[in-house]
């Protein structure tokens, strides 16, 4: 019967009058299917951290075996012995933090003119065509070719460090934050228009959440920028940080105090990287994707 | 149905509107009274979503003159519930209202759509029709004089679009908004529409008052005569009651040509 008759009552005596038909039995012929599950699962807790466990062994086991020259790369027990003594001397503490702050000034800046330039161009058009065309020029040049300038301009000290490593965070949330703004679903443009929503409601309720995947999808790439920026500032001259260090250890051909260096640098982009995924499981969590 | 003394809460007079060399609406005169609920209907591609765009106000692409008069508090319904994937349910029906009871009004009416006890629910946790009932929540609680919807059940199975059909009658009775609701399902405006207007060539080509009986065979008399009609100005041979559904299908190939 139509769908929409509900109300019309449209004859159907000749149907309705007529005994249904005895209903076949139901013969199990076969048993139930469950389709095959596309998605991967959901994830164990710490199972990210898998991988880098059979790497480590694979470490160790090739320093155990004698495979390694320690003088290649030392053994991961000695990488801990050293650290250890660093953090007594007070060494790496020090110089963790005056790594950390300025990776981390530079994050901040980086973040907040990116993401401010972001909104700017991609709500009003006379930003669009002033910030975007300078920035779509800029993408072109490597950031490690600015150095010899921001040297120049800045000098080579805190300044230009954190200016170099601003730039470097800047671009990566720029272009996704960018992207994510022009994504925003025009349907959802039209709703706030029709419900009134003011120029700050919309911006608040519609394009900040709506654009956060894309934002937070730029910080991480900026985090990973910020730690790569900081590497190669410190070693063009400093005379602290974990990059100095590394390179004064290379001066006196101490590979373990280089290898800790590394570490560090690894603990530090996975600690972030995993602090920011963290906060993208915590803000999007509205969200139904694969991944969940 | 007596005439109404009342101004009307919708104006419209000589609406034009073209998009790129491509004329939509030339020339549409509209009066809809105070809580009256007219459903607008036409082919595919006559102009219908055009014309309540132009009321909602939405239509920045479009050109055009005309004078549109309405009331201050106007709701939209779209096709999909549009509500936002990251607000929950009674975030989404309050969203853009200011005051400190719009929550308890949002929880009223998400009652008054047979939703309470899912205001914490995120959008995607939501059937079909049951985001559809959040949208209407969301229209009703702003306490609209006009009612703006562009089919909005088109997108819901056979069942729950009946439920629809009941309970946005229901409502507009009580809220007494005036309706426009655009569809493209003959039977869906006979059932719940005061009044139907046509559209077809860009002009209002019938305005039709349904003024159904409220039981018994003349109410099934009249229903089949609308639909006759209709059909008849909608250019579909009128088919007899069981083959209806063929008929819907012609109406969309014919719109499509
Ligand atoms: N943004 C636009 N740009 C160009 N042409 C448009 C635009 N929107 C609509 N049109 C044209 O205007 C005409 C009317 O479109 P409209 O969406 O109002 O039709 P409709 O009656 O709502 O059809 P349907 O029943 O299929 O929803 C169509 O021919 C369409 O191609
Ligand atoms: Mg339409």
């Amino acid at each position: 019967m139509n769908a929409h008759s509900h109300d019309l009552q449209v004859p159907v005596e000749v149907h309705a009058r007529t005994p249904p038909p005895p209903l076949a039995p139901i013969t199990q012929t076969g048993r139930l299917i469950l389709r095959q599950r596309l998605s991967p699962g959901t994830p164990a807790r710490y199972g990210i951290l898998l991988g880098p466990a059979l790497l480590l062994l694979y470490w160790s086991v090739l320093s155990i075996t004698g495979f390694l020259d320690p003088r290649i790369l030392p053994a991961p027990w000695t990488a801990v012995g050293t650290s250890i003594e660093l953090i007594r001397e007070g060494r790496l503490q020090t110089n963790l933090a005056v790594s950390t702050w300025r990776a981390m000034s530079g994050l901040g800046i980086g973040v907040l003119v990116g993401a401010g330039l972001a909104l700017l161009s991609g709500l009003s058009l006379l930003g669009g065509y002033v910030i975007d065309g300078l920035v779509q020029i800029k993408r072109g040049i490597p950031i490690l070719a600015l150095i010899p300038f921001m040297i120049l301009w800045l000098g080579i000290g805190e300044a230009m460090k954190i200016t170099l490593i601003a730039t470097a965070v800047f671009f990566p949330v720029y272009i996704n934050t960018h992207n994510a703004l022009r994504a925003i679903d025009i349907r959802h443009v039209e709703l706030a228009e029709t419900l009134g929503l003011s120029r700050w409601q919309f911006l608040r309720r519609v394009v900040v959440p709506g654009s956060l995947p894309g934002f937070l999808t730029g910080l991480r790439f900026g985090v990973t920028s910020s730690w790569l920026a900081l590497v190669v500032v410190e070693q063009l001259n400093a005379t602290s940080g974990i990059g100095y260090m590394v390179t004064l250890a290379r001066n006196y051909a101490q590979t373990d105090i280089m290898l800790v260096g590394l570490v560090v640098y690894a603990l530090l982009g996975f600690g972030s990287d995993a602090l920011v995924r963290h906060l993208e499981t915590r803000l999007l969590g509205w969200r139904r994707t694969l991944g969940k | 149905m007596s005439a109404r003394s009342a101004p009307p809460a919708v104006q419209v007079r000589g609406l034009v509107r073209t998009f790129t060399l491509k004329g939509v609406l030339n020339g549409i005169d509209l009066d809809i009274a105070p809580g009256e609920f007219v459903a607008l209907l036409g082919r595919s591609g006559s102009g219908k979503s055009t014309l309540l765009r132009a009321l909602a106000g939405i239509d920045h692409e479009a050109d055009g003159v005309g004078e549109i008069v309405l009331p201050e508090r106007q709701s939209v319904i779209f096709q999909d519930a549009r509500l936002l994937p990251w607000m929950r349910v009674l975030d989404n029906v309050v969203l853009g209202l200011a005051g400190n009871d719009v929550r308890e009004r949002g929880r009223t009416a998400l009652a008054e759509v047979g939703l309470s006890g899912r205001e914490r629910a995120w959008p995607h946790e939501l059937s079909g029709g049951e985001q559809q009932r959040v949208a209407l929540a969301r229209a009703l609680v702003r306490e609209p004089k006009l009612l703006l919807a562009d089919e909005p059940f088109g997108a819901l199975d056979a069942l729950t679009r009946i439920q629809m059909h009941t309970l946005l009658r229901r409502l507009s009775d009580l809220h007494d908004p005036a309706v426009l609701l655009v569809t493209h399902d003959i039977d869906e405006a006979i059932v719940l529409a005061d009044r139907i207007v046509l559209l077809d060539q860009g002009r209002l080509a019938a305005d039709l008052r349904v003024e159904l009986p409220s039981a018994g065979p003349a109410r099934q008399d009249r229903i089949a005569g609308l639909r006759r009609d209709l059909h008849r100005l909608l250019g579909v041979e009128d088919a007899p009651a069981e083959h209806r559904d063929h008929a819907a299908v012609v109406t969309t190939l014919r719109g499509q040509s």
